[in-house]
């Protein structure tokens, strides 16, 4: 199970929107509990992908580095990442699995039907080795406060 | 010098973060780390050896394969070594648009 604040949920799916017609893409911050990963903060990565950024997306090393040594500093780890597919399912793609090398982390896809975030899917990479690794369908569990709940009725 | 293990391979060190690790070069910080933690071999290299294409290895801001000694490249004990696997995929539209395929 991946739980993730509502703010940080609205916050991806508009980083999906406001990338469209590329994919956006981008870190989740966390700890890993017994319970599954517990988002506490995203941040936003730049595409490295820029030849191909309507449907590849690479995160600089350099990037995820920078990213890694501030999260550290306020206890949190790397506890997985998102992207978005413009116009395409919220399912991951065979580029996703073979280029899905942190085990233990959760992968998040919001699909982007023009520019409005559709379904939004977290798939978690298991196994113990590149020969081996899976990705698992992992239910999203998203805290809502009272404002929030009453802003998404307003939506639908 | 001081080597960040990235969340896939902390089953490997104990689930430890950062090991401090002895070594004059980054070859030599790497071979004491899989010294020490053997599992971490095969996750690092494959089984020819060479580092799996995946593995980034920083050395503080700087990726081993462009500095001019590469695994020869002295350290400082207060050296930064990161191992960072690659974040990277995409989605599927060519070959819907290809294949005539409706949006699922
Ligand atoms: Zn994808």
């Amino acid at each position: 199970m991946l739980h993730l604040s509502y703010s940080d949920y609205a916050a991806l799916r508009a980083h999906g929107e406001e990338n469209y017609p590329h994919e956006c893409c981008g870190v989740l911050l966390g700890n890993s509990t017994p319970e599954g990963n517990q988002v506490r903060e995203i941040v936003r990565a730049g595409n490295t992908r820029t030849d191909r950024a309507h449907d590849r997306y690479n995160i600089a090393p350099e990037e995820l580095i920078r990213i890694q040594r501030q999260a550290r500093k306020q206890g949190l780890d790397i506890v997985g990442f998102y992207h978005s597919h413009p116009d395409c399912p919220a399912q991951w793609s065979q580029t996703d699995f073979a280029e899905a090398h942190w085990v233990g982390c959760s992968y998040v896809i919001t699909r982007v039907d023009q520019d409005k975030a559709a379904v939004t899917n977290s798939f978690l990479l298991t196994g113990t080795s590149e020969e081996d690794k899976k990705f698992l369908d992992e239910p999203v569990e998203i805290a809502m406060n009272e404002a929030e709940i009453e802003q998404e009725r307003g939506r639908s | 010098m001081n080597i960040n293990i990235p969340t896939p391979l902390r089953a490997y060190t104990g689930g430890q973060q950062t090991v401090s690790i002895p070594g004059a070069t980054v070859g030599e910080a790497l071979e004491a780390l899989t010294g020490a933690y053997p599992e971490l071999r095969q996750h690092l290299y494959s089984g020819e050896g060479k580092l799996r294409s995946f593995v980034n290895l920083y050395l503080n801001d700087d990726d081993i394969r462009y500095l001019p000694q590469k695994e020869a490249t002295p350290v400082e004990e207060s050296d930064e070594l990161s191992i960072i696997p690659s974040i990277a995929g995409g989605c599927c539209r060519r070959l819907q648009i290809l294949l005539g395929m409706p949006n699922l």
